[in-house]
């Protein structure tokens, strides 16, 4: 019954916004404008040989039907054509290489960059760090689970929003240094024609000079597991006095963290506090009811982790466990964020261990 | 192709040390007669046709509107997974190793496959390696959920405990084809007919020849990026793993040195069966005999320098990117030359339009447009735009389904009355290939449309503005798969009656499987034929 209610609501709420985009977006910066031309020009020449090549054959099959009285002729074999259409192509093919090198050789020059960020792909979120900067963030998708699942409407950035965005400056050349925590991940932003792989171990680099602030979006366009589907690239450009303040208030926020860290709260305060991050950080593998996937991931209702000693249950979220898909939260959460979903996982989702932990006490 | 006069042995079976076929499930068990080894290969390829696409339908259900109503996103994970993995090698190869086992034999004007008894073996290993693959679907964690082409790490470190049955899958199903291959080059090469020369071979049997050297060149490859995997993941290594000095990309190179050949290898047996029934219904020879095997030979050499057009956004140096986008654009002008060649041997012919030639003027335009979008993806700076996104899936999907699988259901209409001795019920034939060509059409053109747009591949829920596109190739994709029903009552109604065919079957056939009776006998050419 629930679910075919789902299922009507999901057809009730089918968005008014789809649209039909048929072609690429030309995007927002000098580079990715030649791309899209690369792109049309390669289009037409399709065009012209398919309509050349489709021209005879439909020709061929009006004209030379048995059943008009056509009759067979006996050639089969003629070298100057067959010259002429190996020629012919390879010439048009050379033709078109060369403008296609040229801009590749763009693409690689990542020199004299203004703003170096290293972007870091994790299951399924990313990470963003401005290495002149002391700014380095996460950035999840934020799109409410009731809209996955059909339970809200859709709104317009569906699955195409996060938490924190990307913040870069316009008119300046901004260099991304594009590496991975775990599985390959890539980061692409369509209105940028930047797409990298963000690979475990290695460094890609790519760049990117926009002209006009606004918000462009994008995915991750590598298969990396689950919620592959599910996280987006989001980077919100700014004039370059907004962007010098968004750097200041960064700044002041980390410091007004650190102040919360030190102090001291109750476990009702962390329980409430923890559901918000379990449901964030947690809740994609562990599942919104801690029952985990049976066989993939691990349930936290009853886990021997969550209702054993308080320091291993701490050690493995702020260290994760090698070799799995666990990963190590100490950059990802606040101390205090850590303390809350440490507090949350024992006395919530069907545990009622009764201990808590402080933020002071998180080692990280 | 050779004009075929040929001195007709006794065709009946009058020799008496010939048996008719074996009674019950032994004669299928303990076969090595060719026919029946293609017949076997033939409807493997068809139930794994229908299992893949059962999943394909699966996905497209989940796709066919945003917000997730079906399965989760690691069901939907293994379902693209097996859906390619079975699709590539259950129904594609082993399809066009049945119609080499029952035809190339025939064509050639030899009695049987050089090697019958491993010809059995490399048949009756198949159904094994794809219950052990199909099993992990009920395991613990699931089925392989990394994607066909299992990138590591997330095929190892990442993968699911039933990755070690994959990577067993694989190698059996590996087995099989390297013992096809070399099969097939050994009956080529020695068993041909009297006066059957090389270049008198008809197309089918020269592209075959080709494609079994592709064979036997990657396949071993494939074996061992697998059993790097097995070694990274239970012994240890570092093979593919950054953070015990391995290298993920490594993995890529080494797979799309498998993968890129690979792709030819389920395109070059259609492009021979095309140039074999478009000269049929247009009743004039094939145009550029000898250049369309050049070509075909070319594609196979470039198709081990290209690999690397998979993997543009790697981060490779800008050398690797130029040589990949140069090496890769070159293929468009053998390609190219089939093309023509076609369009050539119809121009000024006779043309009549029964089921085979529908399918195959089908493939002429379809695989075109796929070839098309092939050589947009060779771009590399525009292929940082398409990469992993529908495009490709459009693009692979255009040269595959209405490429390869469409191939394969003309050549089956074109020699089902050859095999069952049952003319064609050409109104049935020409349902089936009118709904499937819609349904083709629906399903993968607009995919291209949100690929451009900005969608990316193997994502279980989309945002808003892919929704129409999506749920149109869901309707089509509905379409396509239950039109498939039509071939499969087709051909069973074939194989129980209809009128009795000649030996000729289609007025402007050439070569030696026109010249045996239909339905062929249990054993023919024991004497061979003689070609002039």
């Amino acid at each position: 019954m629930s679910k075919a209610f789902t299922l009507a609501l999901s057809l009730l709420s089918t968005p008014a916004l789809a649209d039909w985009q048929l072609n690429m977006n030309k995007g927002v910066t000098a580079l990715s404008r030649e791309i899209f031309d690369l792109h049309m020009l390669i289009f037409w020449i399709c065009v012209v040989i398919g309509v050349a090549v489709f021209g005879v054959m439909f020709y061929s099959i009006f004209k030379f039907r048995k059943s008009k009285g056509a009759v067979a002729e006996h050639w089969h074999e003629n070298t100057t054509v067959e010259v002429f259409w190996t020629v012919i192509p390879s010439i048009i093919l050379i033709a078109m290489a060369v403008p296609a090198t040229a801009t590749l050789m763009d693409m690689y020059d990542t020199s004299e960059a203004d703003v170096d960020i290293q972007i870091t792909g994790y299951q399924w979120k990313w990470r963003y760090q401005y290495l002149d900067e002391d700014i380095d963030f996460f950035s999840n998708l934020s799109t409410p689970r009731e809209e996955i699942i059909n339970q809200s409407t859709k709104n317009s950035n569906y699955l195409l929003e996060v938490d924190n965005a990307l913040v870069i400056p316009a008119n300046k050349k901004v260099r991304f240094l594009v590496t991975a925590n775990d599985v390959i991940h890539s980061w692409w932003v369509p209105h940028f024609a930047v797409k990298k792989d963000a690979i475990p171990g290695f460094i890609n680099e790519a760049w990117v000079k926009v002209e006009e602030p606004g918000v462009y979006r994008g995915q991750c366009t590598e298969l990396c597991g689950k919620d592959h589907g599910f996280m987006p690239v989001v980077v919100e450009v700014k004039s370059e006095a907004d962007y010098a303040q968004w750097v200041a208030d960064q700044k002041a926020m980390k410091l007004a963290m650190a102040d919360e860290a030190s102090k001291e709260f109750s476990m009702d305060e962390l329980i409430a506090k923890g559901e918000g991050v379990y449901q964030g950080a947690c809740a994609g593998c562990h599942q919104p009811n801690g029952q985990g996937i049976p066989g993939a991931f691990p349930a936290i209702t009853g886990s021997s982790i969550a209702t054993g000693a308080i320091g291993a249950h701490v050690d493995i979220i702020v260290n994760g466990k090698s070799g799995t898909a666990m990963q190590a939260f100490k950059e990802q959460l606040s101390a205090v964020d850590i303390a809350a979903v440490v507090t949350y996982q024992r006395n919530a989702l069907g545990n009622t261990v009764g201990d808590m932990v402080q933020p002071s006490a998180i080692q990280k | 192709m050779a004009t075929v006069d040929v001195d007709l042995p006794h065709v009946k079976d009058e020799d008496p040390h010939h048996h008719g076929p074996a009674k019950g499930f032994g004669r299928w068990l303990y076969t090595t007669n060719h026919k029946d080894i293609g017949s076997m290969y033939l409807i493997f390829s068809l139930s794994m046709f229908m299992i893949g696409g059962i999943m394909a339908l699966i996905i497209r259900a989940e796709l066919f509107q945003p917000g997730l109503q079906l399965v989760e996103p690691n069901f939907f994970n293994q379902m693209t997974t097996m859906h390619g993995l079975i699709m590539v090698f259950g129904a594609v190869m082993p399809a066009f190793v049945g119609l080499a086992n029952w035809m190339i034999p025939i064509q050639i004007g030899a009695p049987d496959m050089a090697l019958p008894r491993m010809n059995n073996w490399s048949f009756w290993i198949l159904p094994f390696a794809f219950l052990i693959l199909l099993s992990s679907l009920f395991m613990p964690g699931g089925a392989p959920n990394f994607g066909w082409t299992f990138y590591a790490p997330l095929s190892t470190t990442y993968a699911p405990e039933s990755v070690t049955f994959f990577i067993f899958g694989v190698h059996i199903m590996g087995a099989s084809s390297i013992m096809g291959a070399i099969n097939i080059i050994a009956t080529i090469l020695n068993m041909r007919a009297p006066g059957m020369t090389l270049m008198k071979m008809p197309l089918f049997v020269w592209t075959w020849l080709i494609t079994a050297f592709l064979l036997i060149a990657v396949m071993p490859v494939l074996a061992g990026v697998v059993t790097m995997m097995l070694m990274d993941i239970h012994f240890g290594t570092s093979f593919f793993n950054a953070a015990g000095g391995g290298d993920p990309v490594l993995f890529q190179h080494v797979f799309w040195f498998f993968g890129h050949p690979e792709v030819y290898i389920m395109i070059l047996p259609a492009f021979g069966i095309i140039s074999e029934i478009i000269p049929t219904f247009a009743r004039k020879r094939l145009f550029g005999y000898s250049s369309m095997v050049y070509a075909v030979a070319s594609i196979a050499l470039l198709s081990f320098v290209v690999w690397a057009h998979h993997m543009f956004t790697v981060g490779m140096p800008l050398v690797g990117e130029v040589f990949f986008m140069f090496a890769t654009m070159l293929i468009a002008v053998p390609t190219g030359v089939k093309v023509f060649n076609w369009v050539a041997t119809m121009f000024r012919g006779s043309m009549t339009f029964e089921t085979p030639m529908l399918f195959a003027i089908a493939f002429v335009v379809l695989f075109t447009i796929g070839g098309f979008s092939g050589l947009m993806l060779a771009i590399a700076p525009a292929d940082f735009q398409y990469h992993d996104t529908y495009f490709v899936v459009a693009h692979f999907h255009y040269v595959l389904v209405p490429g390869a699988i469409f191939s394969i259901m003309a050549a089956t209409y074109y020699w089902l009355p050859k095999w069952t001795g049952h003319q064609l019920n050409e109104t049935m034939g020409k349902l089936h290939f009118w709904l499937s060509f819609v349904g083709v059409n629906v399903t993968f053109f607009p995919m291209h449309f949100v690929g451009l747009a900005g969608m990316p591949r193997r994502i279980p829920d989309y945002a808003l503005q892919f929704a129409d596109f999506n749920s149109m190739a869901s309707v089509g994709a509905f379409i396509f798969g239950f039109s498939q029903l039509v071939f499969i009552y087709n051909v069973i109604q074939n194989v129980r009656a209809g009128e009795k065919a000649t030996a000729q079957v289609w007025e402007g056939a050439q070569g030696l499987e026109w010249t045996i009776p239909s339905p062929a006998p249990y054993h023919t050419f024991s004497t061979p034929p003689k070609v002039d």
